[in-house]
């Protein structure tokens, strides 16, 4: 479950990014990379406060 | 100074108890690897500052070299200062800077550094819970205050909108903040990547449309070295000094010696790599990008506002970006400002202390001055706090060597140390006066009453981080040469623990 969570999140920064490469390729439409990007947070917010722990104590 | 007096014992008391889980070093079952260090410095260092500063930096005209080489070279400094200065104290100590400062400087300064601190961390945090503001703003119309423009003080829906969100941040770092804290550690590999994706999707915008193209963009669209109207110039030693005085209370001023003391090893220092160059560096330059492609579409009298950039350049999740930027950065700065408003305000509950803490912050969020200078009130905080980790510095490394006594201040209970007193407020004051002279004319009568080889000294405000620092150590050891020598009697042996503590009873010879 952990490892399925984990490829959600990384697909979820692989969209806040890789998208905007493509704007500057000219492969995709600068309006499309928004919806891209917005995609790729929900992904990684809707994932990653699973798997990423909290610090053990605070240093 | 004697300790004598039961109101001043009390005062010592109320400072003590705040840190009073603080006091001993780190045992060795909590220390942390490397990896604790990397994580934390690359999430605390990208804050939604960074979309003011990386803006500033192009309103101010840097040119393209100045931008992408002073601050290659001012994080490398700042990441040599967290390593060779910062960390190898921490680990061979293992207190708080808090105990440090206490140790050489006594008490009674240790109060003033708390309270002063606690001002700043305030405004630091209004200028984040600013930023924010300007993203929430955007969406629904409301324009965010354009101090260029003449803007003394936002309109009256934006500030309401400030103080909602800083009510909100106020509430959470008085209940939350533990979750709060994961949370931020979540938000930490995202963020990066939105600075990141904006400004690569915003290139085309300048005419960038290949790597080929980016280095004559960067000359003539971004950084053009040409200033806003009535913006004054930065140059390439106030990228240099910008990039390593903004956390030079943490390094050169030893105020991540807190941090540090759980360290295994002194070379952990060099984790602040991970924040200096993620943050500092590729953040600045992305928000700059960012700045000039909006300037690009709207023109050059726009107001580039964290929240209007980040819109340009990534839409809702650029705005999502600056809110939870602001906000993961601004609850532990107010938790800060909270601890040291504890030490003031004896008797005072947690909540009562982070509410007073957070009116602070939403009073300096509601001056649109202090988001225009960040950088200036950015550089005052370094310039004024760090002298007293030059003297931790100079304290351990260098007074033995000069046959002058450690943490003279502890060992005779002293409740102010004059020499760190001299060292701090001089340094600062001389420091102060000589970019002042230059910079506001109605100082401009101190270069009638200075030599002529100081008259013409025409600082950059940035780079007094050197100057200051030696100024300090150089006031410091001098006075603190001559209180040892005017002490006729036995110095007693140190309780503490570190290097100090197995020093011998020494006797002074006295003259």
């Amino acid at each position: 479950m952990k490892s399925v969570l984990k490829l959600i999140s990384y697909l979820g920064l692989a969209l806040s990014v890789v998208p905007s490469l493509l704007v500057f390729s000219g492969a995709m439409e600068f309006e499309n990379h928004y919806n891209y990007m917005s995609v790729g947070m929900v992904l990684w917010f809707a994932t990653a406060i699973f798997w990423i722990k909290p610090d053990q104590h605070e240093m | 100074m004697s300790s004598s007096d039961t109101h001043k014992q009390s005062l010592v008391e109320r400072l003590d108890a705040v840190n009073e889980f603080e006091r001993e070093p780190v045992s060795k079952d909590k220390l942390h690897g490397a990896k604790s260090f990397i994580a934390m410095f690359s999430s605390e260092h990208v804050a939604g500052t960074e979309f003011v500063l990386g803006t500033l930096l192009v309103l101010h005209g840097v040119s393209a070299f100045d931008a992408l080489f002073g601050l290659l070279v001012g994080n490398i400094l700042a990441v040599l200062s967290w390593a060779l200065m910062c960390a190898p104290i921490a680990v061979k100590e293992r207190l708080t800077v808090y105990w440090q400062i206490r140790k050489i400087a006594g008490p009674y300064l240790t109060v003033i550094y708390s309270a002063l601190f606690a001002v700043i961390m305030c405004v630091l945090a209004g200028s984040m819970v600013a930023v924010s503001t300007t993203a929430i703003a955007h969406p629904f119309g409301i324009e965010s205050p354009n101090f260029a423009a003449g803007d003394v003080i936002p309109s009256l829906p934006w500030m309401l909108v400030a103080c909602g969100v800083g009510v909100v941040i106020a509430l959470l770092a008085m209940f939350g903040f533990e979750k709060l804290a994961h949370f931020a550690k979540v938000c930490a590999p995202w963020m990066p990547l939105i600075f990141v994706g904006g400004a690569v999707a915003s290139l085309p915008a300048l005419g960038v449309t290949g790597p080929g193209d980016f280095m004559e963009a960067a000359k003539t669209k971004i950084w053009t070295g040409v200033p806003a109207e009535g913006v004054s110039k930065y140059g390439f030693w106030s990228c240099v000094g910008l990039a390593w005085l903004c956390n030079v209370s943490q390094h050169m001023g030893m105020g991540d010696v807190t941090i540090f003391r759980y360290a295994k090893k002194w070379y952990y220092g060099f984790a602040s790599a991970f924040g200096m160059f993620i943050g500092h560096y590729i953040a600045w330059i992305c928000s700059g990008i960012m700045c000039a492609a909006f300037l690009q579409l709207n023109g050059a009298g726009s107001n580039p506002s964290p929240g209007g950039i980040a819109w340009l350049g990534a839409g809702w999740a650029g705005l999502v970006c600056v809110v939870l930027a602001g906000w993961s950065t601004a609850n532990p700065t107010l938790y800060r400002a909270g601890l040291a408003f504890q030490v003031v305000t004896p008797g005072w509950s947690r909540w009562r202390i982070t509410m007073f803490a957070g009116v602070g912050m939403m009073v300096a969020a509601c001056v649109p001055a202090v988001t225009f200078y960040l950088d200036m009130v950015v550089a005052y905080y370094g310039l004024f706090f760090m002298p007293l980790g030059a003297f931790i510095f100079f304290d351990y490394w260098v007074f033995p060597k000069l046959g002058l006594q450690r943490n003279w201040a502890e060992r005779l209970g002293l409740l102010a140390s004059w020499p760190a007193l001299v060292g701090w407020f001089g340094s600062f004051i001389i420091c102060f006066f000589l970019y002042a002279k230059e910079a506001y004319p109605s100082f401009a009568w101190v270069n009638d009453v200075l030599p002529s080889f100081l008259a013409s000294y025409q600082p950059d405000f940035f780079m007094q981080v050197l100057p200051a620092w030696i100024l300090a150590v150089v006031l410091y050891t001098a006075c603190a040469t001559i209180q040892q020598k005017l002490y006729r009697g036995v110095v007693p042996p140190l309780k503490g623990s570190g290097a100090s503590a197995s020093e011998p009873e020494v006797e002074l010879v006295a003259r």
